[in-house]
C-alpha cells in the first residue's frame, strides 16, 4: 500500500508552533516514521533535497544572515553548535613575562592577552598542526614542544617615557607621556622557521582590532612578554571560537484570522515593531461580501501582514482585549534564520561551510570507529 | 571558492582543518574516540557509549536514526555532566540491526551535510553575484 500523504494545509499546520500568551503548543518534530499512521516520514535524500532552501539576507565580512529551511532542529543545533566549539582558531596561549612593572598583574595581563582576537594567512592556520604539551612526568612522549608548525610567538615589549614636546599645562596622559596606553598594535609577530613563508604581509599574524586597549601605564614602567600562541577549539576555551555570536531563531508566523479595523487597526500596527504590520484600506468588494465582517466598513483601513520576518514575538498583541481571538502567533517550525559573527579571522560565510564541513568529519570519523569495532 | 580554509588541491577534499594531521597526535578532538556496546546487548537492541561526545552529535545522531523505518526506538542521554561521554540507545525491527541502524544514520547524516554544502554555496554565489551587480548598476 502506497503510504498516505497529507493534504497541504495539514503539513502547513503541523510546520507552525504555537505561542500563546502563557503556553507554547505543537513544539516536538512529529515527522518520523511510525508517527502518523500510514504516512512515511522516512528519509530519502531526493524529498531532502527538493524541499530544503537557503535564502541569504547579508553577506558582510564579518556578520553573515541567512535561513535555511526544511531543515529539523536538531541539524541546525548541530551546526551552530560546532560553530561556537568545535572550529579552530589562534589564541595567545602561554605568557612568559620577563618584565611587568605596570600596575595591572601579570596573570591579569596574561588573561586579557589571550582574549585578544588574531588573524593570519588562512593557509598557514591550516598548515598549523595541534600543540601538544609536553609532560614532565613522562619521558619521551611523543609530544616534542614548542616548534614553528604548532606556536606562534609574539611579543610585546613597551616602556612608558615622558614625552618632552607636550604642552605645560597638558592634562591628557596620551600626550604627555609615550605609551601610556597599550594596545593591541604594539604586539609584534616575529616568525621562526616555515612560518616566513606562510605568515608574510596581508597573511602576517597581527589583532583583528589594533585598538584594543590592553593596559595602561606611567613614566618608567614597562612591559617585557613573549606570548606563544596555539590552536585550539572553542570547546576548550572561548578565546578560540572563532565566532563573536553564532544563533539561529525560528520564522514568526502571524495569522490575523478576524478582521481588525480601524483605530484598532492603528493599536495593532503599534503592537509590534516598523513596518511587521500594514494598514490599507477595505476594499468595496470585501465589504459586499457578507461574512467576511468587513461589511459596511467600506474606505476603512484594516490591519495586513507585511513582514513577519521582522518580528520580534513580544506577544504584545495577546495582552489586549480587542485582539482576543483575531490573531494567532507562531513560528514556523523548520525555518532557521541564521545570524553569525565572525571575530575576524575567518569569514562569516566560509565559517558556517566550515561547520557542515566538521560536522561530516565528524561523522565519517566515528563511522571509522564502527568499522574497527565490526571487524 | 575565494577565502576557503581549505587547500584547493582537489585530492584533499576531505580534508579539514581539524583533520590537519594524523589522529594519534590531536589532543582535543580524536583522543580516546571510541564506541564502547554496553553490556546487555542483542543484534537489535543495542546501547552504544560515545566518548568525548555531546549534544552536538547526539541529538542530530538521533534524527537521522529515527527516520529510518526499521527502527523502533532511538534515544540519546548524556548520563553525567561532568563525563564527556555521550549514550545512543537503538532498538530495531528483525529486518535489520541495532549497527547497521547506527551505520546508516552516519551515512545519512553525511549526504545530509554534502546537500546543504552545495546549496549554500549556490545560493552564497547567487547572492554575491546579485549584490556585485546592484553595486555596479
Amino acid at each position: 500500500m502506497a503510504p498516505l500523504v497529507p493534504s497541504q494545509e495539514e503539513l502547513q499546520r503541523r510546520r507552525i508552533i504555537g505561542i500563546n500568551a502563557e503556553t507554547v503548543t505543537n513544539i516536538p518534530s512529529t515527522d518520523f516514521p511510525g508517527h502518523w499512521p500510514g504516512e512515511s516520514h522516512s528519509w530519502a535524500l531526493d524529498t531532502f533535497k527538493k524541499n530544503f532552501k537557503v535564502e541569504y539576507h547579508r553577506n558582510d565580512p564579518y556578520e553573515a544572515s541567512f535561513s535555511l529551511i526544511g531543515l529539523d532542529a536538531a541539524v541546525a543545533n548541530a551546526f551552530r553548535r560546532i560553530l561556537m566549539a568545535e572550529i579552530p582558531t589562534l589564541a595567545i596561549e602561554y605568557v612568559f613575562v620577563h618584565n611587568n612593572t605596570s600596575v595591572i598583574q601579570d596573570e591579569v595581563l596574561a588573561q586579557r592577552l589571550g582574549l585578544i582576537p588574531l588573524k593570519g594567512s588562512v593557509e598557514g592556520i591550516n598548515w598549523m598542526h595541534w600543540f601538544r604539551k609536553p609532560s614532565e612526568d613522562e619521558e619521551g612522549s611523543s609530544a616534542e614542544g614548542p616548534s614553528d608548525y604548532n606556536t606562534i610567538v609574539l611579543h610585546l615589549d613597551v616602556e612608558c617615557t615622558k614625552n618632552p614636546n607636550a604642552d605645560d599645562d597638558e592634562q591628557d596622559p596620551r600626550k604627555l607621556y609615550n605609551h601610556a596606553h597599550v594596545y593591541a598594535k604594539d604586539i609584534s609577530f616575529h616568525p621562526v622557521g616555515r612560518q616566513e613563508q606562510f605568515f608574510v604581509d596581508d597573511g602576517a599574524i597581527r589583532p583583528v582590532n589594533p585598538d584594543i586597549l590592553v593596559a595602561k601605564m606611567r613614566p618608567g614602567q614597562k612591559i617585557e612578554m613573549e606570548m606563544h600562541c596555539v590552536k585550539g577549539i572553542g570547546a576548550d576555551h572561548a578565546k578560540f571560537s572563532p565566532v563573536a555570536t553564532a544563533s539561529y531563531r525560528l520564522l514568526p508566523d502571524i495569522k490575523i484570522e478576524r478582521p481588525i479595523i480601524g483605530e484598532d487597526a492603528k493599536k495593532f500596527a503599534k503592537c509590534f515593531p516598523k513596518g511587521v504590520i500594514g494598514l490599507e484600506p477595505v476594499t468595496s468588494d470585501e465589504a459586499s461580501r457578507s461574512g467576511s465582517g468587513y461589511e459596511g466598513h467600506a474606505g476603512e483601513q484594516k490591519a495586513v501582514v507585511k513582514d513577519a520576518f521582522n518580528d520580534t514575538v513580544s506577544r504584545e498583541c495577546l495582552r489586549h482585549e480587542e485582539f482576543q481571538g483575531k490573531v494567532k502567533l507562531g513560528r514556523v517550525r523548520d525555518h532557521f534564520i541564521f545570524n553569525i559573527e565572525s571575530t575576524g579571522q575567518f569569514e562569516s560565510d566560509v565559517l558556517f561551510l566550515e561547520a557542515v564541513k566538521v560536522m561530516k568529519l565528524k561523522c565519517n570519523r566515528w563511522k571509522r570507529g564502527l568499522h574497527d569495532f565490526m571487524a | 571558492m575565494p577565502g576557503s580554509i581549505h587547500s584547493q588541491d582537489p585530492q584533499e577534499n576531505d580534508q579539514s582543518m581539524v583533520d590537519a594531521e594524523p589522529e594519534t597526535t590531536d589532543p582535543i578532538l580524536l583522543d580516546e574516540k571510541r564506541i564502547v556496546v554496553l553490556p546487555g546487548s542483542s543484534e537489535t537492541a543495542a546501547s552504544f557509549q560515545f566518548e568525548g561526545e555531546g549534544h552536538t552529535m547526539g541529538n542530530a545522531l538521533r534524527y537521522a536514526i529515527m527516520k529510518n523505518p526499521a527502527v523502533e526506538f532511538c534515544g540519546y542521554t548524556i548520563p553525567h555532566p561532568s563525563d564527556a561521554k555521550m549514550h545512543l540507545r537503538i532498538q530495531t525491527t528483525d529486518s535489520t540491526t541495532a549497527l547497521e541502524a547506527l551505520e546508516k544514520g552516519f551515512n545519512d547524516l553525511i549526504d545530509l551535510c554534502d546537500v546543504v554544502t552545495e546549496k549554500f554555496t549556490e545560493e552564497r554565489d547567487s547572492f554575491n553575484a546579485e549584490r556585485g551587480n546592484r553595486m555596479e548598476a
